[in-house]
């Protein structure tokens, strides 16, 4: 494991410190694991409000007249279609297909987009894009991973939380991944509807000193600061994939139940659409969602069995505080990937009963506003 | 960190409380610390033969999974059920409510091959330096 030293530091670093966080190596960056406790921040974001440090994710601005050109070959979904204070999910893909990155894609003006990918493939997104730009597109690409902060305030009091802190008109009336933007402490400071803990909430950029005092002021007001811990039960609940375990390279988006951030019908021309399109025809597994029917915790590489023989890999497994049992992800066969499928897990030299349930394991309890709506994806 | 003084610790982290022949077993205040919020023990069943410093179950939390050792040989008489149920007992309370398993001691000299809680504390805060 590599040392402090050879470890990039959040912007937050010496406010993760003062709260006595675990920090751990994470794709190249140190970061808070936890605060008080993985199940009590787990608990906070589904019951209150939680705030996440999410610094370490890539961020790349890209802006020009053609901006929605280059955002648009570089992903499965087609960002021409978004209009300024949108965003969509979209994938990063090989020529063969493979998936490489799934990023963000917020369209701040016409000629003005905000890319967020995961830190881990930070270098090869910019790279991809990079390579992607020609001269007539008119487009520039600034890279803010390091001279930004990136919070995440997730949970029911978010948008009362957010609306005492920075203001009422960064928090109301904002949909589901709509974004804006607005001030704070005299910066822009970007608010999105979006994140990945299927709770609602917000995800928050600005620069490095206002979003120092951001995090001390949300801290204050009672928010409870969460690490990779939570995040990670927080987002296996909502069946939300991570790139590296549930998608990479050697999946396609069909198969892995993201077929909705796909555009194949406008013309779009992604790198990559000729084999996502091919892929499409011959889909023969799914991203299975499966619970455990006993004590014992499924975790990610653990072989998954039917009839003693193996049909699969966890490729996410863990704890759910919500449900109080092992759940995981993994692919099936698609025929066994069927709802009530009965399977087994092989956990440690045991077999562990499990069952193939709905995707998602959690979803928010609808609330009479519609603007709160989930989305139909 | 807590660590009782009239308590022997193994190097795994495990302790022990000898009264009369029986030998109550957990895990260190270090050790649930380390591991973070514990969500699953798998613990032997009661008549279960197990020698010094062999596994004896275990232990789960929301990040990872560790075996646990028994610091001594002998003859499992009572397993947690409470801790069984309820994990969480063992990063509340784990000299005490967070208890393991109780065991029949086949050796009473095995004892000696234990760290004093002094030695522990030199333990854990070598390992804390590295």
């Amino acid at each position: 494991m590599p040392d402090g030293e050879s470890l990039r530091l959040s912007p937050l670093d010496e406010q993760h410190r003062a709260l006595r966080a675990r920090m751990v190596p994470f794709a190249g960056w140190s970061m808070p694991l936890q605060f008080a406790g993985i199940l009590e921040e787990h608990r906070a974001v589904r019951n209150q409000v939680g705030l996440f440090d999410v610094s370490h994710m890539g961020r790349l601005y890209v802006s020009g007249h053609d901006a929605a050109g280059l955002v648009s070959r570089a992903g499965t979904y087609d960002a021409r279609r978004l209009e300024p204070g949108q965003g969509h999910c979209s994938l990063l893909c090989q020529e063969d297909g493979g998936i490489l990155d799934d990023f963000y894609a917020y369209r701040l003006a016409p000629d003005r987009f905000l890319v967020v990918g995961n830190s881990v493939n930070a270098d090869r997104d910019r790279e991809q894009v990079r390579g992607l730009l020609k001269p007539q597109m008119g487009a520039r690409l600034q890279d803010r991973q390091e001279s930004s902060v990136m919070l995440a305030l997730q949970g029911p009091r978010a948008v009362e939380t957010l609306a005492r802190v920075v203001g009422p008109e960064a928090a109301q009336g904002l949909p589901r991944r709509r974004c804006t933007e607005t001030q704070w402490q005299g910066e822009a400071l970007f608010v999105s509807r979006t994140g990945y803990t299927g709770e609602n909430g917000f995800e928050l950029v600005t620069a490095v000193e206002p979003g120092r005092a951001l995090w001390e002021k949300l801290v204050a007001a009672g928010v409870q600061p969460c690490g990779l811990g939570a995040r990670d039960t927080l987002r296996l609940e909502a069946a939300l994939p991570l790139y590296g375990n549930d998608i990479d390279t050697t999946t396609n988006p069909w198969e892995a139940g993201l077929g909705w951030v796909v555009t194949l019908d406008d013309g779009a021309d992604f790198v990559g659409r000729a084999a996502v399109e091919a892929a499409r025809a011959q889909v023969e597994r799914h991203l299975a969602c499966l619970m455990a029917l006993g004590p014992g915790i499924m975790r990610s590489g653990c072989v998954i069995l039917q009839g003693g023989e193996q049909v699969g890999r966890v490729t996410s497994g863990g704890y759910s505080p919500t449900l109080e049992a092992s759940i995981g992800m993994g692919y099936l066969p698609s025929p066994l990937a069927a709802e009530g499928t009965n399977v087994e897990v092989e956990v440690r030299g045991k077999r562990l009963p499990a069952r193939v349930v709905p995707r998602p394991f959690y979803r928010r309890p609808a609330t009479l506003s519609s603007s709160q709506k989930p989305a139909t994806s | 960190m807590a660590v009782p003084p009239e308590l022997r610790y193994s190097k795994e982290h495990e302790w022990v409380r000898v009264e009369g022949g029986v030998a109550t077993v957990g895990i260190t205040d270090h050790a649930q610390e380390q591991l973070g919020d514990l969500v699953y023990l798998d613990l032997p069943k009661v008549a279960t033969a197990v020698h010094q410093f062999e596994k004896l179950g275990e232990i789960e939390s929301v990040k990872a999974v560790s075996d646990i050792f028994s610091p001594v040989g002998g003859e499992v008489t009572e397993r947690n059920e409470e801790a069984v149920k309820a994990p969480e007992l063992v990063n509340q309370d784990p000299y005490g409510r967070g208890w393991l398993v109780r065991l029949t001691l086949s050796d009473a000299s095995e004892v000696d091959k234990l760290l004093t809680a002094e030695q522990y504390e030199e333990l854990v805060a070598q390992e804390r330096a590295e």
